[in-house]
């Protein structure tokens, strides 16, 4: 840190507030729009109704991208987190990335688990049901807020970083166990349910393009927000970091304003 | 001194403390058993509590467990007693292995004791071909609890907000374990025409969470409470 | 009041169910765009450019 900048009490006034942005990012914000639209046009236009599914399998179009980058999102976190404990610099960057990606993760797999219910509650006639991938998915969830959570514990941010990285690697040794009981539990307890069609389904060109479309365009967008959220995670530890010092130089300025 | 011994005497020390003050059995025990009876009040029918008691013994387990684990760091935090076992060179594996026992303990003779107030309460029967069964259970379930806990409740103790952090790393954590000796304790007991055999895989799965869980906790557990 | 929508939701029709997944997943996950857009944008304001690494 220069002193200038702290001399000039609000440093960066001078310049034109750019944000976390790049051209890069703007151009990669602007083909995530254009592929949404696309999903759009083609997960409600264009792809025809499914035989058993009819019209609901249009949910799938946004439902499947969405679980996909939730768990990308975890993995993301899992070996980010790993690449900080292991890797010999110890670089906060990889910290950052596995918390931005978590907290992604967390927001896509709250939209999945709803839409979820939406859907099942079209093709199963239930909101919810006790099935071994829905039930992994939302005692993952809630892992995963409890992993946001240990990140805002508070401490440096290297403690913050161990921490919630061996908390990454951790909820990595979740996953298998959770859904290995789940899944016993359920083969084991096999109720009757409700209009099944599993939610396997053969799909037509059009509809695994469709699809795909809706994978390309989920995929930017996770691109593109952990980007931003990770710089803007960036942005809050130096602020952080200088904080008090700041505040210092605010009240000394203050008290140079009051004696002329 | 080598890690064992130096983890016994962690446990002894926890264990001495918890029986000189009496709290493990003048509050967590009643707070369990009113749980026992709390349940029997929501559910209201004796045929769905004879059902559901093995279940609702492990959902006591796991409530009491996040008690006793806030416990056993309150105990730690409170002199900064942790930070001295640390300063002093004490090996954080030695730690996490000492508290786990202890925790494991303290579990085993809850267990036994909600058991038998399910027994009381529930009408729920132990047939004798069930025994081996109900043991081995509750000696495999019961390290994967006190390994989730132990090492979750180093992770939160010593900061504010962690009585409600604890709950939200631990219950998500040992859910395959109330599935897993749920299934198997039914098996023991019988209950809704359920065969002691089944119950077995059961264990293996509880077997492989608790090894899981008891190595990546003493690996974990380390980092975790090294500030 | 609760119970008619309630009502609204369980007699909804698939095209309500499915124009309504959509938009929830847009809705969410643009609003968290815009957040983490708006925090980005004042958090910058107070770090000089020359510390932003992609800049």
């Amino acid at each position: 840190m220069t002193t200038t900048d702290l001399d000039a009490g609000t440093p960066a006034r001078t310049s034109a507030p750019r944000g976390t942005g790049t051209r890069a990012t703007r151009v990669l914000g602007i083909a995530t729009v254009v592929a949404m639209a696309w999903l759009v046009a083609f997960g409600l236009g264009f792809s025809p109704a499914d035989r058993d599914q009819e019209e609901s399998v249009r949910i799938l179009y946004v439902h499947v991208p969405t679980i996909w980058i939730a768990y990308l999102a975890f993995v993301v976190t899992a070996i980010s987190s790993g690449c900080y404990l292991f890797g010999r610099k110890k670089s906060l960057g990889f910290d950052r990335v596995a918390g931005a990606s978590a907290e992604i993760g967390v927001v896509f797999m709250a939209v999945t688990l709803i839409v979820g219910a939406l859907w099942g509650r079209l093709t199963w006639g239930v909101f919810w049901q006790w099935d071994a991938r829905l039930t992994t998915t939302a005692l993952l969830f809630v892992t995963y807020i409890g992993y946001l959570a240990v990140r805002r514990l508070g401490g440096s941010h290297h403690q913050r970083a161990k921490r919630s990285a061996v908390l990454g690697l951790l909820a990595v040794l979740e996953i298998p166990l959770v859904h290995w009981s789940v899944r016993l539990w359920r083969s084991l307890h096999q109720e009757a349910t409700v209009l099944r069609t599993d939610g396997d389904i053969s799909m037509d060109g059009l509809m695994l393009f469709s699809l795909f479309v809706g994978v390309i365009a989920f995929t930017l967008l996770y691109v593109w927000l952990l980007l931003h959220r990770s710089r803007t995670m960036f942005l809050e530890d130096l602020i952080e970091d200088r904080g008090l010092d700041q505040a210092l130089a605010a009240r000394r300025a203050e008290a140079e304003e009051v004696r002329p | 001194m080598s890690r064992w011994r130096v983890a016994l005497l962690v446990a002894r020390k926890d264990l001495a403390i918890e029986w000189r003050s009496r709290v493990v059995l003048d509050q967590v025990l009643p707070f369990a058993g009113v749980t026992m009876v709390l349940f029997a009040f929501a559910l209201d029918s004796d045929a769905v509590l004879e059902r559901v008691a093995p279940g609702l013994v492990w959902l006591a387990v796991l409530f009491s467990l996040l008690v006793l684990v806030q416990r056993a760091f309150a105990v730690e935090a409170a002199d900064g007693a942790l930070d001295a076992l640390r300063v002093a060179g004490v090996d954080p594996m030695s730690i996490y292995w000492g508290k786990g026992l202890s925790l494991a303990l303290q579990l085993l003779v809850l267990e036994a004791l909600l058991l038998a107030a399910a027994v009381v309460l529930y009408g729920a029967e132990v047939p004798a071909e069930g025994v081996v069964l109900l043991v081995t259970t509750s000696i495999t379930a019961t390290p994967g609890l006190a390994a989730v806990g132990t090492l979750y409740g180093g992770l939160a103790a010593g900061f504010t907000g962690r009585e409600t952090l604890l709950p939200l790393l631990v219950l998500p954590a040992v859910a395959p374990v109330l599935i897993g000796a749920t299934r198997a304790v039914e098996s023991a007991l019988g209950t809704a025409g359920a065969a002691t055999s089944d119950g077995w895989p059961w264990v293996g799965l509880l077997t492989v969470f608790a090894v899981a869980f008891g190595v990546g906790g003493s690996l974990a557990f380390g980092p975790l409470i090294d500030e | 009041m609760s119970a008619a929508i309630v009502g609204a939701i369980v007699e909804m029709d698939d095209a309500g169910f499915i124009i309504g997944s959509y938009v929830l997943t847009f809705a969410t996950v643009g609003l968290f765009a815009w957040r983490t857009l708006r925090r980005g944008r004042r958090l910058a304001e107070q770090v000089p450019d020359e510390e932003k690494y992609w800049l």
